[in-house]
């Protein structure tokens, strides 16, 4: 059973790795051979970290769109944040100061984050216009999330397994030495299900529209600086058709860090 | 019912080429007479979702011998379903903007109500997301692993004759105005999206005939109208003839002087279209006023460039092209550009990438500059005077146009480009009145009539796409009088020119925000 789980689970976290990095260095390599910000913009290279901040971390233009599908996700990854931070405790031998203050929100974030998922569906099923756009795979995802977040839920507060094993295993995970005397699956169907289904996400992430949360860093729309009579910019292969010379590929690349 | 079934045998069944299965409508085209408009109650309404009630807006193909001068297929390639795939494999590795909007999309529904076509037509598939992913399906089905594997459970789905007719016709009913993508959470632009799919339909040979038609009009002759340069230059005497009538001052339209200080670049409906040519009267008398020596250029007869309405690098550039023409013949210091939308996004954001570096012009003036930005400047420094109580009779408002409020910026303030129009129209008129706030600036609703689909082949669609600019209208129509729209773009004064009589509404409305400017300034000598 440990064995099993060990593999399937560096495989997991392999994929979800090499996945999602050759996702970003592809959105990080690909030009932008033309100007595009989307007006207002930023008109300096300090704008840009602003506004894209405002978007990541206050979901600004969605705000302005639709308050109810902007408070459905809001809450959901405000929940799925908290969540995340709460599994502090499986990957530290030693509590780190600060972290611990997560543990008095007890199961909250785990309901916030399930929360925010129900009415993420619901807004599919009720709203004409969001029924029309759903495939299977949109639904799923927020199934799975839910039942992730219903699952580790049940195995804390309900069917209270060991987290001490739980943690030994994760330890032995993250130190190369997983099979150790101490560190074995825990076996409580609860936690397989849950321990399964987070794989499953890893797996599945890098192939899906979850590459959202890195890619919005790349949207040119919304990192590009609005200066485009002051600096011009030619992508290589824009150059090579006109005959220009390339005199801002690397100019571009500074204005706006992270892009690349 | 026998009269019909005579007619039927009499005429040869037609067999339908697999090029007008793609670009034929799949109900017939209304007649003028046959689109009814919504009424006008000044409120925007979001439609229930309907399916396929605009699936037959379709624009007429364009000739094989047009595609082929622009150095497209004239007919339906016979390996179009791998052509396609290959070219969109190749516009997936030049455009950062494509790559990451194919896979960053998570459906949230935030763009479904903002679109004016589907506001207008009801078709659940001119929501910008559906648009999005009529081309999404492709890209998953060939390009990406989950499409592969999962198939139609992850929306993949192959390319086949029938989803290109759906191209076709869906990625023809996007103006490329870029209002969702003000609402996007990752700024997806479908704008970029609607560019990717007519360049990837052109090079399999299924091309749109008003905008191909009219980029080989500007290599063959010169601009979007077809105006050759003599006949312009004819216009030009004869509208300068009108000028010194009405004014009794000598002003001038001069056409390739070489040596001039500015060097005058606007879309060529200015130079004789109702109501655009107001305009051209505007920009002239504010060149007299300020004194400077300038000219328009027969090279540079056309700030407009369709090249970017289909999405192509490289006829976009041939386009712009013609101005390293002019500059090198006329050896202007400055470059100032016309009322026209999707023109200045291009002058704006593309020119100085597409033929710029503009070293031989001076760097003091922006290059190049907007009209509006020159002669807000020169009213502010007091070197022309405008009265405003010339204008008494007018109660304007402004309709942003898409392609400069989301697409480019005037002056050096972010938001530039709602402001200093905003400003020289209350420098011209003593009254000014805004229309609804979720209406104007970032949030403007396109004409109608932008992105390449002013044509009357999809006339039902402009009529229907005007609808929500239409309402907000209306609705400071009814409540403040107003009585001029006031415009700086040419697609916008020929969409509402049309449009505004099938509302109801007189056409006179509509006019550009130099119209204002020439009705208000003082030609008296200056001080």
């Amino acid at each position: 059973m440990t064995a099993l789980f060990v593999v399937l689970g560096y495989a997991a976290i392999a994929i979800f790795l090499v996945g999602v990095l050759a996702k970003v260095w592809k959105y990080g390599t690909t030009p932008s051979p033309l100007k595009i910000p989307q007006t207002p913009a930023p008109v300096t290279a300090t704008g840009v970290p602003v506004r894209m901040l405002s978007e990541v971390v206050l979901f600004k233009s969605l705000f302005k769109s639709n308050r109810v599908i902007w408070l459905a996700g809001y809450v959901f990854h405000i929940g799925l944040l908290l969540v995340v931070i709460k599994h502090y405790r499986f990957l530290f031998a030693s509590v780190p100061a600060g972290l611990s203050y997560f543990d008095t929100f007890e199961m909250y974030p785990g309901i916030i984050m399930m929360g925010g998922l129900g009415l993420l569906f619901l807004l599919r099923l009720v709203v004409d216009r969001n029924m029309f756009i759903s495939v299977m795979t949109d639904y799923f995802l927020i199934l799975l999330f839910i039942s992730i977040a219903l699952t580790g839920t049940l195995a804390k507060h309900f069917y209270r397994v060991d987290i001490t094993q739980v943690k030994q295993f994760m330890m032995g995970l993250i130190s190369f030495s997983p099979m150790g005397e101490n560190s074995a699956f825990p076996t409580e169907t609860i936690f397989i299900i849950h321990f399964s289904l987070v794989l499953l996400l890893l797996v599945y992430f890098p192939f899906s529209k979850l590459m959202h949360s890195a890619g919005v860093f790349f949207s040119p729309t919304r990192n590009q600086v609005d200066n485009p009579r002051e600096k011009r910019l030619v992508a290589p292969w824009a150059a090579d058709i006109s005959g220009n010379t390339v005199v801002s590929v690397k100019e571009e690349a500074a204005e706006a860090p992270g892009q690349a | 019912m026998a009269d019909k079934e005579a007619t039927a045998t009499e005429e040869e069944p037609k067999v339908l080429t697999d090029l007008e299965k793609v670009g034929e409508p799949i109900v017939p085209r209304k007649k003028p007479n046959e689109i009814h408009p919504d009424e006008l109650t000044g409120s925007i309404k979001i439609p229930k979702v309907q399916e396929g009630t605009a699936a037959g807006n379709k624009p007429y193909l364009c000739k094989s011998e047009n595609m082929e001068k622009l150095g497209f297929p004239g007919d339906l390639r016979e390996d179009w379903h791998d052509a396609a795939i290959a070219k969109m494999g190749d516009l997936l590795e030049k455009y950062k903007s494509l790559q990451v909007y194919m896979d960053i999309c998570v459906k949230c529904g935030s763009c479904t109500d903002k679109c004016h076509y589907f506001i207008g037509t009801e078709d659940g598939k001119n929501m910008p997301v559906a648009r999005a992913e009529l081309f999404r399906k492709v890209y998953r089905k060939y390009f990406t692993t989950e499409g592969k594997i999962l198939g139609k459970l992850a929306g993949a789905e192959k390319l086949d004759l029938e989803l290109l007719g759906e191209w076709y016709s869906y990625f023809h009913q996007c103006s490329q105005c870029r209002r969702c993508s003000v609402f996007c959470p990752y700024g997806i632009d479908t704008a970029e999206i609607s560019m990717a799919a007519r360049e990837i339909m052109d090079h399999i040979g299924v091309g749109q005939k008003y905008t191909n038609d009219i980029i080989v009009k500007v290599h063959e002759v010169g601009n979007n109208l077809g105006m050759n340069p003599k006949a312009l230059k004819a216009t030009l005497e004869s509208t300068e003839e009108d000028l010194e009538e009405e004014t009794g001052k000598k002003i001038r339209l001069p056409l390739d002087e070489v040596g001039a200080d500015v060097l005058m670049v606007t879309p060529s409906a200015d130079f004789f279209a109702s109501p655009h040519v107001e305009s051209l009267l505007g920009y002239a008398k504010v060149f007299h006023q300020a004194g400077i020596s300038w000219t328009f250029s027969s090279a540079a007869s056309e700030a407009g460039n369709f090249g970017m309405f289909i999405g192509n690098y490289g006829q976009m550039q041939k386009v712009a092209s013609r101005l390293t023409d002019a500059i090198n013949e006329i050896k202007p210091k400055r470059l100032i550009v016309g009322e026209c939308g999707h023109a200045w996004r291009i002058a704006y954001s593309f020119w100085n990438t597409l033929i710029g570096p503009f070293d031989s012009l001076d760097p003091n003036f922006k290059r190049p500059q907007h009209i509006c930005e020159y002669t807000l400047d020169l009213v502010n420094r007091g070197a022309i005077k405008l009265d405003k109580s010339k204008n008494d009779h007018i109660i304007p408002t402004f309709h942003d146009s898409c392609n400069v409020a989301r697409g480019a910026r005037m002056g050096d303030k972010p938001g530039g480009q709602f402001t200093i129009p905003r400003d020289l129209i209350k420098a011209s008129c003593n009254r000014y009145v805004e229309m609804d706030e979720e209406t104007i600036m970032e949030k403007t609703f396109c004409c109608g009539g932008g992105g390449g689909l002013l044509t009357d082949d999809l006339l039902e669609l402009r009529v229907k796409g005007a609808m929500p600019r239409m309402q907000a209208f209306s609705k400071v129509q009814e409540s403040h009088g107003v009585n001029f729209l006031a415009l700086i773009c040419a697609i916008c004064k020929a969409q509402f020119t049309k449009i505004l009589p099938k509302y109801g509404v007189g056409m006179d409305v509509a006019g550009g925000v130099h119209q204002l400017v020439a009705s208000a300034i003082d030609l008296g000598a200056k001080e």
